[in-house]
C-alpha cells in the first residue's frame, strides 16, 4: 500500500514538476470561483445633481471606499478604496465634475473625476494639531477665476483651488487653542466665518476674507455656562448648541457683527420632557432636530430668535439633510421604523401642514433600525417633484426607496466580515428534487452536443458564448444539497454589524441572514461587538437528523470587562436556537477536542478573572470534561506585559453561589520576555481541525525523519521595542526579530532564533510540523520569508524494518508533552517581493495532497505558492535523487509566477483574511478570501489527480465507445463474409 | 588364412564354389571393400538398427535439453545489460524493463514442464537441465528483484513502513491565545 502511494506521489511530483503553475484558461474564470464587490456602511452620500444628468449616487463608507452607484440597479459604476488608515471625513461635489473627498483627519484632499472615478488631483494639507475636519464647498466663491474649496483640518483653514488642488492660502488657528466647529461662507460678501469654542463656554468667531485668507475681525463671548456637543449652524448667521446640562438650548446669533446669545428651556417647548437631549447633525435651513428620549423633535428658529416646536416624531427616526427642490423651497425627509414597515415622509421646510410625500414601505425585518437617510428629488413626467431616498440600515445594508417600493438593496455588511466558519449542506433525500430547474433530456443532449462541438473546435462564436453561459449557470453548483465532492458548503460569516450570513459556496448568494438580537444595541448592551463564530454542533454519526449549528460569541462593549453574549444559530435555516447573556465576561473561547453524544462540541469560555465556564451546560458535558480533566490546559498571551502563561484546570469555582459549570485554573508556567529587548507582535498556532496524513518524512536516501506533530505548539514572534513601528523607523542595528516555538502544555521552548536587522510586521502560518513567516529585512531592504520545520529526534531510532513489519513500535501510541521529546529544527530563509496582508496554508480532507501557501499580497490578490519552495532541504546543487524527489535548487528569492495568482485578474479589495476548508475530494481545497470584497474559489495544489476535469466531454467518450463497438461489429461481419467466399473458392 | 587353406585344399580339387557369404567378415576376403563403403551399417540387423537410432535420438534430446536449459543465461545477460542501460531512476522505461525481467522468469518457471515436453524420454535424464533452467530463471528473478530494490520499489526500508502511519495523538490539549478583542 505504502508502495502504491509512494509510486503514486512520485508520479504526481513528476506531473507537477512538468507544469508547476496552476493557471486557469480564460473561459474557466467564474466556473468555480466567484467574486462579489461590496462597499461597507455608507457614511456620506451625494446624489448627482440634475445638471450632471446621469442617475448616479456617490457614497463614501466606513471601509474607506468612495464609489459611484447606479440609481436604477445599485450596481457599482466605479469604486476607489483608500487605505485602511485613510478614513473619509467628508464628501462633496465641486464644479459639477469632481468629487472632493477629505480624508485622514482632514489632511488629504482628493478630487476624483465623476464619470470614471479617476483621481484628478491630490493635495496634502499640513497642520500641527488634530482637529475636527470640515469640508465646505461654497457656491460662487471665486479667487482669480478659481472656485475655492474651504477646508478646516489639522487646526488650519485652507482654501484650495478646485481645479488643480493647489493651496491658495492657509490660516493657522492652532495657536489660538480654539476648537473650530463650523465654517460658514456668507454668500453675499466673500467672507468666511470660523466659529468655535475655547474650553466649553468661550465662543469665538473669526471673520476671514475668503479671497486671501486675511483675518478681518475676531470676536468672542463668554457664555454663562458650558456647552455640550457640537455646534450646529441653522442659517448663515445663527448657531445652536446644547447647554452642558442638556436641558437648555443656546442660540448664538452673529447679526450686525456682534454676538448675541439666548437660552431657551427645552421643557418650554415640550411639556413633561425630561432626559438628555442631543442635537442631530442634519443640516436644515432654519430648523434643527433634537433627539430626546427616543423621540425626535424638530424645532424651527423663528425670525426673532424664538423657537417653535414644529413636529414631534415618535419612535426612532432618521432625518435627512434638506434638498432644494425649487428656488427658495427646501424639502427634507424623515423615516420611522416599525416592525417590518418603514414610514417615509417628505416635508417642505417652510410649510408644515402638508406632506410632500408619505409612503409606507414593507421591509425585511432582519435589517434593524434605520441609521441614515439621504434624499434626492427628481421631476416626474407631470412636472411635480418626486423623491427617492437612500437608506443605510443597522445591518449596514443600503436601500434605495422610490415610489413606495424598495428599488434595490445592497448587503454591504458583507464588506466587514469579522469571522468565518463553514457548515455542510443537507443531504439530498430521495424523491425530493432540489434542483430548481431539472433539465430535460433534449436540453441535456443539446448541451452535450454543444460541448462536443467545442471539444472538436467546430463551434461557431455564438456556440462558444452559449457554451460559456451554460457552464457558468450550471445548476449543479448552486444546489442546496451536499455533493459527492464536498464542493458545496455554506460559508457562515459574522459581520461587524452583528449580522450572520450564510453564503452558498457555489455562487456566493445569501442563503439566509439573521441580525442577531443579542448583538443589537439595547439598554442592557450599549455597544455590542461580535467576536467570533465557532462550529457548535456538526452532526455526522450519532445525530444525523439534527441540523448543524454555530455559536456566535460577542461582548457588550469594546472593553474586556463587558459581559459576554452567546447565540446559537441553526446553520440550515438561520434560526436563532438559543441566546444567552451570561454574567461572566469573555476573554478566550477554547473549543475542546471533545464532543458529547449529540455531537455538540465542548467549549470553555474563559473570563477576565481566569475562570472557565463550560458550554454546553449539561451534566454529560461535565462528565466528559471530568474524564479529561487533567489533560485540559490553557495558555494566555499578555502582549502588553510580554508574558505567556500556562494554566491547567484545577477545581470547581470557589464561590458563594455554586456553579458547577465554572472551573478554576492553576498557573503552571510562565515565560517572561525581557521587556527592554523583546515585544510580542504575533502568535500563531495550528488549526484545530487540520488533518495530517503521516508522521514520517522520507528523505532521498530512504532515510526517515519523524515530524514533530503536536497541536499544542505556539509560534511567537518578538521584535525589539524600537522596531515596533513602521518599516524604516528603526535602524538595522537596533532592530531584531526573535522567534520562538513553544509547547503550550509544558511551557518548554522548543526552538528560538534571532534574525538580526529584521522587523515586523510578521505574518505567520503554522501547519503540520512547519511554520512559515514573513517579515522585513532592514539590511537587505527586502521582505523575507522563513520556514522552520520541527522533527522529533526521539523517534528517529525506529528504523528496524522487521519491528515495523510486525507492528512492534510505539509510533502511533498517544504522546505526552511531558515526555520531553528531543526535537531538531531545520530552517531556511528566502527573499520575497511582496508585502503580505494575510498568509494561510491549504488544507485537504486527508492531508495527503501537498500544501500550498496562500499569500494575500499588498495588491489585494491571493498568490498560491508551493510549499516545495519553502523547503529547508533545498540546496544550490541538489543531487539527481533529490531532484527526482522534487527538491528545487536553492534560489535567493521565492519565484512569483503570475499564473499562480488564484484570484487571477481580480482584486479582493481591502483583503483581511483567507480561510481554507477541505473539500471531500482529497485533491481539492476551498479558499475564501474576505476584505471589502469576497472571493471564493477551489484549488488543487497537486492538480485534480482524483477526478476528471470539469470540461471532460462525456459525450465524446460515449460517442467514441459507440463508434468503436459499431466498427467492431461491421468488421466482424465483413470478415465472416470474406472467409465464406474464400471457402467457396 | 582361410583363403590360403582353400587354395591349398584346391590343390586336391579342381574347383569349388563356396556359397557361404563371407561378406560380413571382410578379413576373409582378399578383395578390399570399395572406397567409401562402410560395412558396419549393412552389418546391423533390423533390431539393432532401431536401437541404434533411438540411442542417437536420446543423445540428441539430451543435448537439446541442456541447450534449452542454458538458454535463460543469454536472456539473463541481455536483461542485465538492459537494466544497466535503464539506470536507477524510476521511469516508464526502467519500470517496464524491471517488470519484464520479473515476468519472464516467472512465466518461464510456470512453463518448465512444457519447455521440456519435446525432450521427454524414458532414457533421457531431464532433471539436470530442468534444475539448471530453474536455477537460471531464479537468477533472472533475483536480478529483477534486485533491480526493483535499486529502484526503491521494494519495502526494505523503514521509510516504506512508516510513511503511512498516522501521527500520534496528543494526550494533552491546550487552547488559548491573545485575549479576544
Amino acid at each position: 500500500m505504502a508502495m502504491a502511494i509512494r509510486a503514486f506521489l512520485i508520479f504526481v511530483l513528476f506531473l507537477s514538476s512538468t507544469q508547476f503553475c496552476f493557471s486557469l484558461y480564460e473561459d474557466q474564470v467564474g466556473l468555480m470561483d466567484w467574486h462579489h464587490q461590496y462597499l461597507g456602511k455608507v457614511k456620506h452620500a451625494v446624489f448627482h445633481t440634475q445638471k450632471t444628468g446621469r442617475k448616479r449616487v456617490l457614497v463614501s463608507t466606513e471601509e474607506n471606499v468612495v464609489a459611484s452607484l447606479d440609481l436604477r440597479h445599485g450596481d457599482i459604476f466605479w469604486r476607489q478604496i483608500l487605505g485602511t488608515n485613510d478614513a473619509v471625513d467628508a464628501l462633496d461635489i465641486a464644479l459639477g465634475k469632481y468629487i472632493i473627498t477629505l480624508s485622514s483627519d482632514g489632511s488629504i484632499l482628493r478630487a476624483w473625476n465623476l464619470p470614471d472615478g479617476q483621481m484628478v488631483w491630490e493635495s496634502s494639507l499640513q497642520g500641527l494639531k488634530m482637529s475636527k475636519s470640515i469640508l465646505n464647498i461654497p457656491k460662487n466663491l471665486k479667487a482669480n477665476k478659481d472656485d475655492l474649496i474651504l477646508i478646516f483640518g489639522q487646526g488650519c483653514l485652507h482654501a484650495v483651488s478646485s481645479i488643480d488642488g493647489e493651496v491658495l492660502w492657509k490660516k493657522d488657528f492652532s495657536g489660538q487653542s480654539i476648537e473650530v466647529q463650523q465654517i460658514i461662507h456668507s454668500p453675499h460678501n466673500d467672507i468666511v466665518y470660523v466659529a468655535g469654542f475655547v474650553g466649553s463656554s468661550n465662543f469665538y468667531v473669526y471673520k476671514v476674507n475668503a479671497k486671501n485668507g486675511e483675518l478681518l475681525k475676531d470676536n468672542n463671548v463668554e457664555l454663562p455656562s458650558g456647552t455640550y456637543g457640537e455646534l450646529l449652524s441653522v442659517s448663515s448667521d445663527m448657531f445652536v448648541v446644547l447647554e452642558d446640562t442638556r436641558s437648555k438650548i443656546v442660540m448664538i446669533d452673529l447679526k450686525n457683527e456682534e454676538i448675541n446669545y439666548k437660552y431657551s428651556h427645552i421643557s418650554d417647548l415640550i411639556k413633561y420632557s425630561s432626559g438628555q437631549a442631543v442635537i442631530l447633525p442634519s443640516r436644515l435651513p432654519g430648523i434643527f432636530a433634537l433627539q430626546l428620549n427616543s423621540h425626535s423633535i424638530l424645532i424651527k428658529v423663528a425670525n426673532e430668535g424664538g423657537l417653535v416646536l414644529v413636529e414631534k416624531i415618535n419612535d426612532a427616526a432618521a432625518i435627512s439633510d434638506a434638498v432644494s427642490i425649487s428656488e427658495g423651497q427646501h424639502a427634507f425627509a424623515f423615516v420611522q421604523h416599525e416592525d417590518n414597515k418603514i414610514y417615509f415622509t417628505v416635508k417642505d421646510v417652510d410649510n408644515w401642514n402638508a406632506d410632500l410625500l408619505k409612503e409606507r414601505i414593507v421591509i425585511d425585518n432582519q435589517r434593524g433600525n434605520i441609521e441614515k437617510i439621504f434624499i434626492n428629488n427628481y421631476i416626474r413626467t407631470d412636472r411635480s417633484n418626486g423623491f427617492r431616498a437612500l437608506i443605510a440600515m443597522e445591518d449596514h445594508s443600503l436601500l434605495l426607496v422610490q415610489q413606495g417600493d424598495i428599488v434595490w438593496s445592497r448587503e454591504d455588511g458583507l464588506a466587514s466580515v469579522v469571522d468565518v466558519t463553514t457548515s455542510e449542506l443537507p443531504v439530498e433525500k430521495k424523491g425530493v428534487s432540489v434542483a430548481k430547474v431539472e433539465q430535460n433530456l433534449f436540453e441535456w443532449l443539446k448541451g452535450h452536443m454543444l460541448k462536443l462541438k467545442g471539444t472538436l473546435m467546430i463551434a461557431s462564436p455564438e456556440d462558444v458564448v452559449a457554451i460559456q453561459a451554460m457552464r457558468l449557470k450550471s445548476s449543479e453548483k448552486s444546489k442546496m444539497t451536499r455533493d459527492h465532492n464536498g464542493f458545496r458548503k455554506l460559508l457562515i460569516v459574522l459581520t461587524r454589524a452583528g449580522k450572520v450570513f450564510a453564503l452558498h459556496t457555489g455562487d456566493g448568494r445569501i442563503v439566509w441572514s439573521v441580525l442577531l438580537r443579542t448583538l443589537r444595541k439595547s439598554d442592557a448592551c450599549e455597544r455590542p461587538v461580535g467576536l467570533n463564530i465557532y462550529q457548535w454542533q456538526v452532526p455526522h454519526h450519532h445525530a444525523m437528523d439534527e441540523n448543524p449549528s454555530v455559536l456566535v460569541v460577542g461582548r457588550c462593549g469594546p472593553s474586556l470587562a463587558a459581559p459576554a453574549v452567546l447565540s446559537f444559530i441553526d446553520a440550515y435555516t438561520g434560526r436563532e436556537l438559543n441566546s444567552l447573556s451570561p454574567a461572566h465576561t469573555v476573554a478566550q473561547v477554547i473549543p475542546l477536542p471533545y464532543t458529547d453524544s449529540t455531537e455538540q462540541r465542548l467549549h470553555l469560555i474563559i473570563d477576565v478573572n481566569q475562570q472557565a465556564y463550560l458550554y454546553p451546560k449539561t451534566p454529560k458535558a461535565i462528565d466528559i470534561l471530568q474524564h479529561e480533566f487533567s489533560n485540559v490546559y490553557w495558555y494566555s498571551v499578555e502582549v502588553d506585559n510580554g508574558i505567556i502563561r500556562g494554566h491547567a484546570l484545577n477545581s470547581r469555582c470557589n464561590r458563594e453561589v455554586v456553579d458547577e459549570y465554572c472551573f478554576d485554573f492553576r498557573d503552571l508556567w510562565s515565560i517572561v520576555f525581557p521587556s527592554e529587548s523583546e515585544r510580542i507582535i504575533t502568535t500563531t498556532r495550528r488549526k484545530l481541525n487540520e488533518v495530517v496524513h503521516t508522521q514520517a518524512k522520507v528523505m532521498t536516501d530512504q532515510d526517515v525523519m519523524y515530524k514533530y506533530i503536536s497541536k499544542n505548539l505556539l509560534f511567537v514572534a518578538n521584535v525589539a521595542p524600537k522596531a515596533r513601528g513602521e518599516i524604516g523607523t528603526a535602524t538595522p542595528e537596533e532592530s531584531w526579530l526573535v522567534i520562538y516555538i513553544i509547547d503550550t502544555v509544558t511551557g518548554r521552548i522548543l526552538h528560538r532564533m534571532t534574525h538580526h536587522g529584521c522587523q515586523g510586521p510578521v505574518h505567520a502560518v503554522f501547519s503540520e510540523n512547519w511554520v512559515v513567516y514573513h517579515y522585513f529585512n532592514l539590511r537587505a531592504h527586502r521582505h523575507e520569508m522563513s520556514v522552520i520545520e520541527v522533527y522529533d529526534q526521539s523517534r528517529a531510532d525506529n528504523k528496524d524494518v522487521w519491528k515495523l513489519l510486525v507492528g512492534k513500535h510505539n509510533l502511533t501510541s498517544p504522546i505526552s508533552s511531558y515526555s520531553r521529546p528531543e526535537v531538531i529544527t531545520k530552517s531556511q530563509s528566502y527573499y520575497f517581493t511582496h508585502s503580505v496582508k494575510a498568509i494561510e496554508a491549504t488544507s485537504t480532507a486527508k492531508g495527503i495532497t501537498s500544501k500550498q501557501l496562500l499569500i494575500g499580497t499588498i495588491g489585494d490578490q491571493v498568490l498560491a505558492l508551493d510549499k516545495r519552495f519553502l523547503d529547508p532541504r533545498r540546496t544550490l546543487n541538489p543531487s539527481q535523487a533529490e531532484k527526482e524527489e522534487g527538491i528545487i535548487p536553492l534560489t535567493d528569492s521565492l519565484p512569483i509566477v503570475s499564473q499562480s495568482y488564484i484570484t487571477h485578474s481580480l482584486k479582493v479589495e481591502g483583503l483581511r483574511g483567507i480561510v481554507t476548508v477541505p473539500a471531500k475530494l482529497e485533491s481539492t481545497s476551498l479558499v475564501f478570501a474576505y476584505g471589502v470584497d469576497l472571493f471564493f474559489t477551489r484549488i488543487a495544489p497537486s492538480r485534480t489527480y482524483d477526478s476528471l476535469t470539469e470540461d471532460f466531454s462525456y459525450a465524446l467518450l460515449l460517442i467514441t465507445i459507440v463508434a468503436l463497438v459499431a466498427a467492431i461489429f461491421v468488421s466482424w461481419v465483413l470478415s465472416e463474409r470474406k472467409e465464406l467466399q474464400d471457402k467457396w473458392r | 588364412m582361410d583363403k590360403g587353406k582353400a587354395v591349398m585344399e584346391g590343390v586336391g580339387r579342381r574347383w569349388a564354389v563356396d556359397f557361404t557369404d563371407n561378406s560380413t567378415s571382410p578379413s576373409s576376403r582378399d578383395i578390399p571393400d570399395p572406397l567409401g563403403f562402410s560395412r558396419a551399417s549393412l552389418d546391423q540387423d533390423d533390431s539393432t538398427q532401431s536401437r541404434q537410432k533411438k540411442d542417437a535420438e536420446s543423445n540428441w534430446k539430451a543435448k537439446k535439453a541442456w541447450e534449452v536449459a542454458q538458454a535463460p543465461l543469454k536472456n539473463l545477460l541481455m536483461m542485465g545489460f538492459m537494466m544497466w542501460m535503464a539506470g536507477n531512476t524510476v521511469h516508464l522505461f526502467s519500470i517496464g524493463i524491471t517488470f519484464s525481467a520479473l515476468w519472464q522468469p516467472i512465466s518461464a518457471l510456470q512453463g518448465v514442464g512444457k519447455v521440456f515436453e519435446p525432450y521427454k524420454d524414458s532414457r533421457v535424464e531431464l532433471l539436470g537441465p530442468k534444475l539448471l533452467f530453474i536455477a537460471l530463471n531464479l537468477g533472472g528473478l533475483a536480478l529483477g528483484v534486485w533491480k526493483l530494490n535499486t529502484l526503491g520499489l521494494l519495502p526494505t526500508h523503514a521509510s516504506d513502513w512508516v510513511s503511512s502511519l498516522p501521527p500520534a495523538q496528543d494526550v494533552e490539549y491546550s487552547g488559548g491565545g491573545v485575549n479576544l478583542h
